[in-house]
Order: C-alpha cells, then structure tokens, then sequence
C-alpha cells in the first residue's frame, strides 16, 4: 500500500525511528515516533520537529503576481512589505473555504522577488486546478509548483529559535513573528520563517531535499540533551487545537464561511473584490447563522467529529474537533453553535457515544503560551 | 499474577483470553494484548461493563480511548460477566505495565464454548500482527 504515498525526503528517517506512518493526504507521514502526548510535551516545553514537507508549495511571480493572489484570497496581498507572511483564505463564490493558505512574500538576494503560497496537502490539487482556472486574464503572472523542490521542517517551542539559529546564517530572533528570509543552510539556499501551527513560537524552514536529513538530525541533536523530539502529526492535532487553530477538512470546508469560521482578522472587503467576497459582505451586514467556540468538559471522556452538540434535548450542533489536552488535562473540543449559545461560560452537553454529558462554552484559545 | 501469554487464546480484534475450569463450567480471564496497548498509546479513559451483564462474542463489552481515539473493546466470548477489574481505569499505566496480569479486563463465565474456536493461538496472533504492523 505506502508504494503507492508520495514520500518526503524524510521518509526513511520516519521508518528508521519508529514513526508509525499513515496515509495522510496521499502522503506516508508519520502520525507519532512513541507517544504523542511526550511529543506535544516536548513542543511546549522545549522544541518540536515536525516535516511538513508534505505542504504545497506553490510559486508565483512576474510583475502580475501580487494583483493576480490579491484577487484569489480574503485578504489583501498588494499591500504586503518584502519577507511578509500573511495568513489568508481561498474562497469560492460561495464563499466556503476552499483552503486555508499563508502567502510569502520572498525579497531574493538578486533584488527579484516572488510570493509563496503554503496550501494543504490535502487540499494542494484542488487549489491548483482552481488557480488555473483563475489564471486565464494574467498572462504575466508565472505559476509552478514546487512542492517536491524542497523539504519543509517545523521547529516549534521555546528552544526553537536558538537551535536553527545554529544552523542558518541568519538571526532568527531578530526576524518578526510572521515573517520570512532567505537563509543558507550551509552553503545551501533555503526559506526560512517565523511561522508555525502549534501555539508556540518557531519556524519553518524550507531546504533542498539533499541536506533535509543532515538538517534534521543536526536540530535534533543539538535539542536532544535538553527535551528536543521530533513529534508526527498526532502532536502537531493536539498543539493546533490547544491554540484553537483551525484545521481544513475540520473546522474549515467549502461549506463554512471565514465569518462563521472566526477568521474575521484573515477577511478583508474594504474596496476589494475576491470569489465569495459579496456574499462575505452580506454576511457581515446580515450576522452569522453559527459560529466556531471552544468547548471543555469535566470527565474523562473525549469528544469527538461529529458528535451532537446540545442544549437541553435540542440538537444545535457538531463537534468538528476534539481531544484529551496535555497541557490542561481535560478533554476539550471545538465545533459550530448559533451565536445565541456561543457565550463563554453557556453550558451545553455533548453526545458521547449516547450519553450526554456536560460541556460548557469557553474562551479560545485554550492555550495560550506566556510570552 | 502475570500469565504467560503463549498460554493465551487472541481475538483479531486484539483481545486475549485465558480459560479455566471453575465450579459448575468454564471461566474465561479478558484482557488487551500488549500489541494493542502500544498502539492505542496515550490512554486517558477507559469504560467497563457491569458485573451480570450477558455477552455474545463480539459484543461490545466496553471502551478504551487515547488521545487519538476511542475504540471498542469486545467480548471474545460469550458468557456472563462474573468479575470486574473495577480498579482499572483509574491506573490505566497497568495496561501498559503488565497486559497480561494486573491489566485484565473482566472474567467471563462461559455459556457456550462455540466461540473460543474463533480465537487463535499465540504464534498465530504474532503473526497476524507482524502482518498488520507493516
């Protein structure tokens, strides 16, 4: 069966180290090494690797290439600064959220620049198609993607700025939080930024395939004596949903809108048309019919997709996420109410499995790191 | 007391199964193999059945979950149940520590033996699971 997964250049790294691998997005990705809840810890406590080289990656340059992403996402691309990263969404006429995507702009050493599109694995054929729908009008506008070109690392936690510090030439701490650089690995040229998907402050890195495990292993190392681990994809569901972020195919599909979704900061409608972008705009006017909350529960019992969300016997609801949190050590979950339930502090039940029990609205994020 | 678990009876679905005599029948000791403990990893709740409660093999007769997911645990057998490891989702650790002694689930008294042809041996079992691990 994994013959037929595509395999990031860490593939056999995974294999080697006990990394139970998974078919992820048509990727064979490594879900967890040992235990998931050691992985999350180690990311809050020290660093986390994560490969994330299973992300698309998708170029666009030319003098185009700005107006052209200006008009495909919710947010406002033209007005970017050089080494800018912004989180945004690709939405359809609908405005359902076809994915959800960060944009770089990349200021080149040679003075030439290009922008960066990060999708998700799963969703990076879809976006493809959609943008070469879109492409038609922007004949100066090159498009590729380079997904394969690179290997991409997560390092996330407090160690994580000082232990690729070591290994790039630039300082990472004076770079700000969503931004993004070239950078050499050695004498290699690689992309470099302050982003990343677990609470935490961190980077991403992205370096050619040849140096991934060197670089890997060289991070690891240096993190190792003082609580670094390389963590799967299972710590990285558990961090992301701690900081309430949302996950696509979860929280986010073609049938949720960024309103309802929370993600007002990522919609922009000030003079600018995008797909969806009026009906966003009636949204606004008109209110949402449900939003996203966080919800917490005092058993052990751990909610999960799908489940029914409830006020007295009144179905009101689904979980689009849940799980047992490390961090707080209670089970915790988000899913979509009407606004009229969404107060901090509603009590509400959910439907484990058929038994109701108790949960009650609260504040997101869950965690939030001290900074 | 830990048993050997070469001396077990395995369920595909991952339950073990120890059968002794005991007065007026058969008694069969459940548990979860250690395969499926590592697995599951991470294991925050666990639900057990009732002491009387009837069983047909392959009945749910409980559930485990992790931070990942919840699964089913089922009875390999069918039966009643006669005793209960009521101190066991509190120290869920146990499960991992020692499967096949103080990690069982409930014992079972048999009403009908048809089941426990279903079950496989322990090298068998071995295999399956090197089989499913790739």
């Amino acid at each position: 069966m994994t013959s037929t997964l595509a395999k990031t250049p860490l593939h056999d790294w995974h294999a080697s180290h006990g990394g139970r691998l998974v078919d992820f997005a048509g990727w064979s990705m490594p879900v967890q090494y040992g235990s998931i809840v050691a992985e999350h810890n180690a990311t809050r406590t020290a660093a986390g690797l994560f490969d994330v080289s299973h992300m698309g990656r998708l170029k666009f340059s030319g003098d185009g290439a700005a107006a052209f992403l200006d008009s495909l996402v919710t947010r406002r691309i033209t007005d970017m600064e050089p080494g800018q990263v912004r989180y945004g969404l690709v939405t359809n006429e609908r405005a359902g959220i076809l994915d959800d995507v960060l944009v770089y702009r990349i200021a080149q050493t040679d003075g030439t620049e290009y922008y960066l599109m990060v999708v998700n694995a799963s969703n990076r054929a879809k976006i493809i198609v959609w943008i070469n729908s879109k492409l038609g009008d922007h004949a100066n506008v090159r498009f590729a993607d380079i997904t394969t070109d690179t290997a991409m690392i997560a390092v996330q936690g407090p160690l994580a700025l000082e232990l690729v510090d070591l290994r790039i030439d630039c300082e990472l701490e004076e770079m700000k939080y969503y931004h993004a650089s070239e950078a050499l690995v050695g004498d290699q040229l690689a992309i470099v930024s302050r982003t990343g998907y677990t609470g935490e402050d961190g980077c991403e890195l992205m370096i050619p395939a040849r140096i991934a495990a060197e670089t890997w292993e060289g991070i690891l190392k240096d993190g190792q004596q003082r609580g670094a681990m390389a963590a799967g994809l299972g710590a990285r569901d558990t961090l992301r949903l701690e900081a309430a972020m949302p996950l696509y195919g979860h929280e986010l599909n073609d049938e949720t809108n960024p309103l309802e979704a929370g993600l007002n900061f990522a919609v922009n409608l000030d003079n600018r048309t995008f797909p969806g972008s009026g009906v966003l705009s009636a949204v606004k006017r008109d209110g949402v019919k449900r939003t996203r909350v966080g919800l917490e529960l005092t058993g052990k019992r751990v909610p999960r997709e799908h489940y029914g969300i409830f006020a007295g016997e009144q179905s009101i609801g689904e979980i689009t996420s849940g799980t047992f949190s490390p961090t707080l050590q209670k089970p915790i979950a988000m899913g979509y109410v009407p606004p009229n339930y969404a107060k901090v502090g509603t009590e509400l039940s959910i439907d484990l499995r058929g038994a109701k029990e108790p949960a009650t609205i609260v504040k997101l994020p869950f965690y939030k790191r001290k900074s | 007391m830990t048993v050997n678990p070469e001396k077990l009876l395995f369920a595909k679905t991952h339950e073990w199964v120890g059968v002794e005599p005991a007065a007026g029948g058969k008694v069969a000791t459940v548990g979860v193999s250690a395969f499926a403990v590592e697995a599951l990893t991470d294991l925050v709740f666990m639900q057990l059945p009732q002491v009387g409660q009837k069983l047909k093999a392959g009945e749910a007769l409980g559930e485990i979950e992790s931070v990942k997911a919840v699964s089913d645990l089922y009875s390999p057998v069918d039966g009643e149940v006669i005793e209960v490891n009521s101190a066991l989702p509190n120290h869920l650790e146990t499960l991992s520590s020692d499967p096949y002694g103080a990690g069982w689930l409930v014992k079972i008294k048999l009403t009908d033996e048809t089941a426990l042809k279903n079950l496989v041996d322990y090298a068998a079992y071995q295999k399956m699971c090197a089989e499913e691990s790739h």
